[in-house]
């Protein structure tokens, strides 16, 4: 039954050409189910279909920014992406499709809406209060209800799934590609004579946290002088250095957007990784591969980050906000590093489990138990009367 | 009487009309699921059962847990048309001689040493792993269910056909200590 090729239809909502933590979680996810020779279509919002590879994915049309989730998200909704989404389902005749962030109103949302048939979800983010959920409609819960197998990649985010729409789902982590990030190159923008700090993140967007970071670095410099502090992410660097004074600006280092093989040598060449993210993380998927390239992790105490890092085991915490915390933790770590070489140690342990080989293997198994009846993905019409007159009316397609 | 009132109650038909069709597509998809999600989890415990079978003859367990084993495995084996009370007990049973028989992961790494034997406890985890995956699928497709049956719209429409009240699968199905990932 394992050994059968499935046709996968994936769908992400958030814009394929931005990276993000659910765009990569499908794009690794895709290239491991490949690997294992099945046939995986993906559909996502493209902002701009000149840059993608031909036949990387299936354009779902270009996104609109909204506001979701605590941050501006890019995403699809609307009669045409609804036909859309309609048509992609029709034209492949998928064993099963698997949207992710189901609740997002973006693609995933209307693939529930026009798809019947297995269907899987992956449930990322963890909202601890979310409008949306709470009002839940019936339309909303309706493509809810069609879901066969829900996936959580957390504990908050099963939590979430768990509180807003009753029921459970398993638990099955984002996978990480470990081998990719244990070997790797020195930064070339490193000089590993004088102890390093880094940072990733989008610069603008508070919850990842760089506020509460630099608010810390007068503190660190006061003791340890040679600092560099390396930045990397997206971002406006001038809006981020004003009010900064000069003493600071010459210990940060602005790396801009890194492609994914300067973010591996960046992590091996860095002595600390700092996470000082304040919320809305439900993973913490750069811990992992933090700890995969055997980088010491310094983070804030969110329930995801705290659980991922084994509770303080596999990597040094601080309390959520607190720049003198950070401040403090980053000195003592600076200044030990048989402690780093430990954190090492046990974060290198700790992310096998997070391993591809094992996640996959998880996926595919759920995918098992959905298509065990051999029904196959599509086209529902029930409630949906522009589907049912499209269908009469071929010009409308 | 005139027309607005005619118009009203057209379009308060209307509604009712569109809702009871609508919840009883809803119920008839949650039926189909929770038939789906049956006939998973029936295969994944068939499956179970044998994989357990050929372990217990296999020689390598301790002949106290070989007997034990043996039995309740042949029981589940035969419960496949028992009631689901009866059948839930017989499959948590195996489930607690696996965990009790499995339950040290230095040993089964040991058992593992033999190619024959890494592969069938491979499959084995991989069988456990995928009941625990059905029950709570099929779960949750119950539980979705309940909620819109309790509805009175539902009760006083008979919406639901004649298709009996869906049950939720509570059984032991937790995966034994010696069978978790490494490291997990």
């Amino acid at each position: 039954m394992s050994n059968e090729v499935l046709r996968i239809g994936m769908v992400c909502p958030y814009a394929w050409d931005s990276p993000g933590g659910v765009r990569s979680h499908v794009a690794d996810l895709a290239f491991e189910l490949r690997a294992r020779g099945h046939y995986v279509d993906i559909l996502a919002p493209v902002d701009d279909p000149s840059l993608l590879v031909h036949g990387e994915v299936t354009n779902g049309g270009k996104p609109v920014a909204i506001r979701y989730n605590g941050s501006v998200a890019r995403l699809n909704f609307g009669l045409r992406a609804t036909r859309q989404v309609r048509k992609w389902i029709q034209d492949n005749d998928f064993d099963l499709v698997h949207v992710h962030e189901p609740m997002a109103p973006g693609l995933s949302l209307l693939t529930l809406w026009v798809a019947d048939g297995p269907i899987v979800s992956t449930w990322h983010s963890s909202m601890p209060r979310s409008r949306v959920l709470a009002s839940m409609n019936r339309i909303v819960q309706t493509a809810m209800e069609k879901v066969s197998g829900r996936i959580a990649v957390s504990e908050d985010a099963r939590q979430t799934l768990v509180k807003h729409l009753g029921g459970d789902a398993v638990l099955i982590p984002n996978g990480v590609r470990v081998k990719a990030f244990q070997a790797g190159e020195r930064h070339p923008q490193f000089d590993g004579s004088v102890p390093s700090l880094l940072f990733f993140g989008r610069l603008e967007e508070s919850r990842k946290g760089l506020s509460v970071f630099l608010d810390a670095v007068p503190a660190i410099i006061a003791k340890v002088p040679d600092v560099q502090i390396f930045i990397a992410g997206p971002g406006d660097v001038e809006e981020i250095s004003k009010g900064l004074s000069e003493s600071i600006l010459a210990r940060l280092i602005f790396l801009g957007r890194l492609t994914e093989e300067e973010k591996i040598q960046a992590l091996h060449s860095a002595d600390v990784y700092v996470a000082p993210n304040t919320g809305g993380e439900s993973f913490g998927i750069v811990l992992i591969e933090a700890m995969a390239a055997g980088t010491a992790v310094l983070a804030s105490d969110l329930p995801a980050f705290t659980r991922v890092l084994d509770g303080g085991v596999a990597g040094a915490m601080f309390k959520n906000g607190d720049s003198e915390d950070l401040a403090v933790q980053a000195i003592a770590l600076l200044g030990d590093p048989e402690r780093r070489n430990a954190l090492q140690a046990c974060g290198v342990q700790r992310v096998m489990r997070f391993d591809w080989e094992h996640v996959v293997e998880d996926v595919l198994a759920v995918y098992e138990s959905v298509t065990v009846s051999g029904d196959r993905v599509t086209e529902d019409l029930r409630g949906q009367i522009i589907g049912r007159l499209s269908t009469g009316i071929p010009g409308l397609r | 009487m005139n027309w607005t009132w005619v118009a009203i109650t057209l379009v308060v038909v209307a509604l009712i009309g569109w809702y009871l069709s609508t919840t009883a597509g809803r119920l008839d998809r949650l039926h189909r699921r929770i038939e789906t999600a049956t006939f998973a989890l029936d295969a994944q415990l068939l499956r179970r059962s044998s994989i357990a079978i050929e372990l217990s003859v296999a020689g390598v367990l301790d002949p106290a847990s070989s007997e034990v084993l043996a039995e309740t495995a042949h029981d589940a084996r035969l419960a496949t048309d028992a009631s689901l009370q009866v059948r839930v007990a017989i499959e948590s049973a195996l489930s607690e001689v696996l965990i009790q028989a499995l339950d040290d992961p230095e040993e089964v790494a040991l058992l593992r040493a033999d190619p024959s034997m890494a592969d069938l406890m491979d499959e084995l985890s991989a069988a456990i792993r995928r009941v625990e995956l059905s029950r709570r699928f099929l779960n949750d497709a119950v539980l979705a269910c309940l909620r819109i049956r309790d509805n009175y719209f539902v009760k006083w429409f008979h919406l639901a056909g004649h298709t009996p009240l869906p049950q939720a699968w509570e059984m032991q199905d937790r995966t034994p200590e010696g069978l978790t990932y490494l490291g997990a």
